[in-house]
């Protein structure tokens, strides 16, 4: 049975935390993700979990607890942003390096300088080389879905790699939005129980954690078994997706389409943009261009196979990246990452960048029709919404 | 607990690497020398040491050696010189040695140690 509520992004967060139960929650505040520190922690004091939670003093100090819970077996999460998110970044590398099964939330906020709390994709796009699997999520009812797969994911035999998901800060997570939330059993059920193999408190076949490796020269083939597990994610993000669909109603996969079966113009786009995209496509298409959304879920790993299959049949991309790679002419991430997809397709669209929405510049409906008109003047990167 | 085989470890695939390098044993440093690194190692004085225990929580290494309530000596495996146990020591019953000296080998003095030569003519 699935009960509709409407809930603050943050809430949405807060209540999948809830269902989950974590062991062991390290935390420190930084806006926009704080409410759901907040919540959980009177979820915590009201003994709605059972949750271990933990004040730490800093995002590194968070993440360090994180990986000595986990590496002792519990069942971990925490949360972050911009800053908070730069600032355990040595830490994520350890996360992802000790095959560590984290679940965290980073609610996108833009990093400094100069300081701004709004929304942009700087803050996880950084941390993209990290290891980490990276999942983006539209709304609160997909932050809320994905934070119940992604326990699952990372716990995965054949991935054991930590996962970030994504939710655009002020726009998803201080929006209050309309979701349906599966029952505490059936959440309890579909996330199952946690055993860690070789956890650092079974006194009966004690273990190293952390291992120094230096002199000795392993730590190229611990990196390729590293890269194994990111390689053995999609075929566990794919089923997971279909068992919670099968549970929820709503079936994930590594992307969204919308309107893409005809479509001769695909946008494609993360996060909370992708659903002003759909509005933008629905204009577009009323104009009589056959125009489509694909709405990238995955983005670590990249499904760059999949994504040049979906996007075959089109003759232009326009990617819009809510961060820039800061490489001189190289444009966004997710625009580089679709190109390179391209490079050994027998036929390529014409693929455009538009760097939008930094440091939360809003888009709107008008700005995605302005840049889509503008595709014809052959600009490879366009930054949209940035004064002249 | 069978001690983990590593003796083929160099011609290992990734494959065969533990997960995570989480290595299936513990303390496994305890056999392996870490004590190279020192210049100066400490030297105990039993007639002036309290066996107060404070050399052993401060000892980064967890080189200091206890034999029942007594205060034993140095694990000289993994010492590595760095002089907090003489540092702390209330009574000052550590001091520590130049280690080439220790060996009975000649002296590595610092510049402003090294006795000022005559010139020569």
């Amino acid at each position: 049975m699935q009960r509709t509520v409407a809930l603050v992004g943050t809430d949405a967060v807060a209540e999948a935390m809830r269902q989950i139960n974590p062991d062991v929650v390290p935390a420190y505040p930084i806006t926009p993700q704080t409410s759901i520190v907040e919540t959980f922690s009177q979820m915590v004091a009201d003994g709605a979990v059972n949750t271990e939670m933990i004040n730490v003093e800093s995002e590194h100090s968070a993440m360090s607890a994180a990986i000595g819970a986990a590496a002792s077996g519990a069942r971990v999460m925490t949360a972050t942003s911009s800053q908070g998110l730069a600032l355990m970044w040595e830490i994520l590398y350890i996360a992802s390096g000790l095959r560590l099964p984290i679940v965290m939330t980073n609610v996108n906020r833009t990093l400094s300088s100069p300081v701004n709390i709004h929304c942009d994709h700087s803050d996880s796009m950084g941390a993209r080389d990290s290891g980490w699997i990276q999942l983006y999520s539209e709304n609160a009812q997909e932050a809320y879905d994905n934070i119940l797969q992604a326990i699952r994911i990372a716990e995965h035999k054949d991935v054991l790699l930590p996962v970030m998901v994504m939710m655009d800060g002020f726009i998803i997570s201080h929006s209050i939005d309309r979701l349906d939330l599966i029952d505490d059993e059936a959440a309890g059920k579909f996330i199952g129980t946690h055993k860690l193999e070789n956890s650092l408190l079974d006194d009966q076949n004690p273990t190293s954690w952390g291992s120094f490796d230096g002199l000795h020269g392993y730590y190229f083939e611990v990196k390729r078994a590293q890269a194994e597990g990111m390689k053995n994610a999609p075929a566990a993000i794919k089923q997971i997706g279909e068992e919670y669909g099968r549970i929820s109603g709503r079936p994930y996969s590594f992307f969204e389409t919308y309107k893409m079966d005809d479509a001769d113009l695909a946008l494609i786009a993360l996060g909370s943009a992708a659903g002003t995209m759909k509005a933008a496509v629905d204009e577009l298409r009323a104009k009589g261009v056959r125009a489509g959304l694909l709405k990238l879920r995955m983005y670590r790993p990249f499904p760059s196979k999949e994504l040049a299959a979906a996007l075959s049949h089109v003759s232009t991309v326009a990617v819009f990246d809510r961060s820039d790679t800061l490489a001189g002419e190289l444009g966004g991430p997710v625009f580089v990452e679709t190109r390179s997809s391209f490079y050994d397709a027998e036929k390529r669209p014409l693929i455009q960048n538009f760097i939008y929405g930094l440091g939360g510049r809003d888009l709107n409906v008008d700005l995605i029709l302005q840049a889509v008109a503008s595709i014809k003047s052959n600009n490879l990167v366009t930054y949209l919404g940035v004064r002249e | 607990m069978s001690k983990w085989d590593i003796s083929k470890i160099k011609e290992w695939g990734w494959q065969e690497h533990p997960i995570g390098s989480v290595i299936p044993e513990a303390a496994t440093t305890d056999g392996y020398a870490t004590g190279g690194w020192r210049s100066i190692r400490p030297i105990l004085n039993l007639d002036k040491c309290v066996h107060c225990f404070i050399c052993f929580i401060f000892c980064p290494d967890t080189s200091i050696v206890i034999d029942g309530e007594k205060m034993a000596g140095f694990n000289l495996q993994h010492c590595k010189g760095c002089g907090i146990c003489a540092e702390v020591c209330p009574p000052k019953a550590i001091h520590m040695m130049n280690e080439a000296e220790a060996l009975g080998l000649e002296k590595c003095l610092l510049p402003e140690e090294k006795p000022k030569e005559e010139k020569s003519a």
